[in-house]
């Protein structure tokens, strides 16, 4: 049943009075239904600048060759597969919300796991472009899939992590398009029954004709829920494949068996933190404060904390192992890598993943919205470092110290990684424009039982415990959306 | 003979609504369908409709997408060319084991979406068959088939009773068609 009441001590996932299903709709809708407003505009400027500016750094690359970029012949990964690991990293979290909340049937989820969702298409879709930029022949690409050729067929080689990788990367990608997608009609069903002429014909057709009858509905939560399923283990499988480019090679600082969980906790905190990044302005931009709640972002914030702190347990793990494992190779990696020549490149990885964070324990940190807007945005730039970290330094110095080199990024690297920021933005801001933010279906689903208004019914209904009462209100008293001293007489 | 060819009850809220479903089913009358905006979990087994039989069909699917890219596998590494790679086994099974997992969730998942679209008739560009407009927002519409359930007057009182804040008496099955 719908109305199937909460208890009193659950925390509201939706705040507000006089919420009614209508308002749920015009609320969320309302970002896709007028015109764009000035913040809009001044971020979609700014990010197409960026993105324009990608086109020209791939552009030239493919033109002059990778030798635009700053690699050599003993750092021949750099900035472009430290970008393609951030960009993957940061589309966990958006899977997580989306498949594993819902396995746990973690409610809070359906506010976020619209936006999130099309964060992590965006960030797979600036990862899989730096895959086809690091080929330098982009057309070459043909020859990582198995298809017969005039070589006799030569076969792609399925022993090796790089064509894992190019069968994770593709499923994740596809898979997490359709689940995205699939829960996207009834939502683009609702937009198109309320709007008129032109816009109504097509949203008509990226509707498929949803009408939302029940056997729709009934095999829709099937599909949810299988989609929701086999995308749990995939996720954990696409960093888990990504870590074995590295840890199947003989490189110290990469063979480690450590890399597959470490990689994947790794993703959903950075994953976690750009989902931070951007619904802590969306919620203020688009006005949804009553649907994205102090409760969301400290349960993120939360999740934050625990992510992070395994990637601190894993870091020292692997300082640890290597000096336990008696390989001088491996000993000399890990101290090289905090002392020698990249020693700033480390130590802000560190600083930024395992020392700023822990401020997360505090309340008042995690129900800060400046706080952890600035943590989410170190957090960022931390697991960029830890990727970076990873591959040059280990690159740079490795067995054979007459092949010892440094890397120095040319300005096409930055362009290409400040490029695809730029296009990871504006695709967003296209979506914020285009498509709801919210799923608007599953937080109907919320109104009767979750929802402030049905809670604050239960209290002056009077029949509560209270003791458990006071814990409500108490609990209250995080959220900026809600009226405090209305609760004074209940 | 009234024109009238649908009649829909149209609820706010709802437990309303299913005690709508409850009411028309105590007088015997036939429900065609339920529209809502969102999903009202208990209603199939209030109206009599079968589980979905999509999770048999994701698990054809799993399986067919393992065994394939695993033949396909076995035929490049195995059969066709084998690679000797320090005298190790060509026939390497550990290593295929991520890419047969990643084609078992590739073809559920796009199997189970197409069984899905297709079952239900969805795919883009569809005319939409919409009997209220607002079934998609805030309206939960029950809609019964004029056609031989009469008197239609009992029909509108009891949805009425039941808490519908809208009884529609519609002569065109779907709204949607210019």
């Amino acid at each position: 049943m719908s109305s199937h009441s909460e208890s009193i001590i659950r925390e509201p996932l939706i705040t507000g009075n006089n919420i009614t299903y209508a308002k749920i709709s015009n609320d969320i809708l309302a970002p896709v239904e007028r015109m764009p407003g000035k913040a809009w505009w001044i971020g979609f400027t700014v990010a197409s600048m960026g993105a324009t500016l990608w086109l020209f750094a791939v552009s030239y690359t493919f033109w002059y060759g990778v030798g635009a970029w700053g690699l050599n012949k003993t750092v021949g990964w750099a900035w472009d597969i430290t970008g393609f690991v951030w960009w993957v990293g940061i589309g966990h979290a958006g899977t997580l919300i989306s498949a594993i909340l819902l396995l746990f049937r973690q409610k809070w989820r359906n506010s976020i796991n619209r936006s999130a969702e099309a964060m992590t298409i965006f960030a797979v879709i600036c990862a899989a472009s730096y895959i086809v930029a690091h080929m330098g022949r982009p057309w070459m690409a043909v020859y990582s899939l198995p298809l017969p050729n005039q070589y006799g067929s030569l076969w792609v080689n399925f022993n090796s992590p790089l064509i894992w990788d190019v069968f994770a990367i593709s499923t994740y990608f596809s898979v997490s398009l359709v689940f995205w997608y699939t829960g996207l009609l009834p939502d683009i069903a609702l937009i198109r029954d309320r709007a008129e002429g032109l816009r109504r014909k097509i949203y008509s057709v990226m509707s498929f004709g949803w009408t939302g009858s029940v056997k729709t509905w009934q095999r829709f939560e099937t599909v949810s829920l299988i989609l929701a399923g086999i995308s749990t283990p995939l996720v954990l499988s696409v960093h888990s494949i990504v870590s074995t480019d590295f840890a199947t090679s003989l490189e110290p600082g990469w063979h480690t068996t450590i890399f597959p969980p470490y990689f994947v906790a790794g993703a959903i905190f950075s994953g976690f933190a750009m989902v931070q990044t951007l619904l802590l302005i969306a919620r203020k931009v688009l006005g949804l404060e009553n649907y994205i709640t102090m409760f969301h972002i400290e349960a993120m914030n939360k999740i934050i904390i625990l992510t992070g702190s395994i990637v601190m347990v894993a870091y020292c793990t692997e300082f640890f192992i290597a000096y336990y494992s008696n390989v001088e190779y491996e000993q000399y990696a890990f101290i090289n890598r905090y002392f020698g020549p990249y020693w700033w490149a480390s130590w802000s990885m560190f600083c930024c993943n395992c020392v700023i964070p822990q401020v997360l324990w505090f309340k008042a940190v995690r129900r800060s919205i400046k706080a952890t807007w600035v943590l989410s945005i170190i957090i960022n730039i931390g697991m960029w470092f830890e990727r970076f970290v990873i591959i040059v330094t280990s690159l740079h110095r490795d067995y054979i110290p007459s092949s010892w080199a440094m890397f120095y990024p040319t300005w096409i690297d930055l362009s290409v990684f400040v490029g695809s920021i730029g296009v990871f933005f504006t695709l967003f801001l296209l979506f914020l424009r285009v498509l709801p933010s919210i799923a608007i279906a599953e937080v109907k689903l919320l109104l009767k039982g979750s929802s402030e208004q049905e809670k604050k019914k239960i209290l002056e209904h009077g029949h509560v415990d209270s003791t458990q009462a006071e814990f409500y209100k108490d609990a209250l008293r995080k959220f900026d959306s809600v009226e405090i001293a209305e609760y004074e007489k209940v | 003979m009234s024109s009238t060819k649908f009649i829909l009850g149209l609820f706010e809220d709802p437990d309303e609504m299913m005690d709508g479903i409850h009411k028309l089913q105590q007088n015997s009358i036939p429900i065609y369908d339920v529209y809502t905006p969102m999903p009202i979990h208990g209603i199939e087994a209030k109206l009599g409709i079968k589980d979905s039989r999509l999770g048999y069909a994701a698990f054809m699917f799993g399986t067919l997408g393992g065994t394939v890219i695993f033949s396909i596998i076995y035929y490049a590494m195995v059969h066709d060319w084998p690679i000797n790679i320090g005298g190790k086994n060509a026939f390497a099974i550990p290593d295929f084991v991520p890419i047969t997992f990643e084609w078992t969730v590739l073809y559920t998942a796009f199997g189970i979406v197409g069984t899905f679209f297709f079952a239900t008739h969805l795919f883009p560009g569809r005319t939409p068959r919409v009997m209220d407009y607002r079934a998609t927002d805030d309206r939960f519409v029950i809609a019964i088939d004029a056609k031989g359930n009469i008197p239609h007057e009992d029909i509108t009182n009891l949805l009425k009773e039941a808490g519908a804040v809208e009884v529609k008496h519609n002569d065109r099955k779907y709204v949607s068609y210019e």
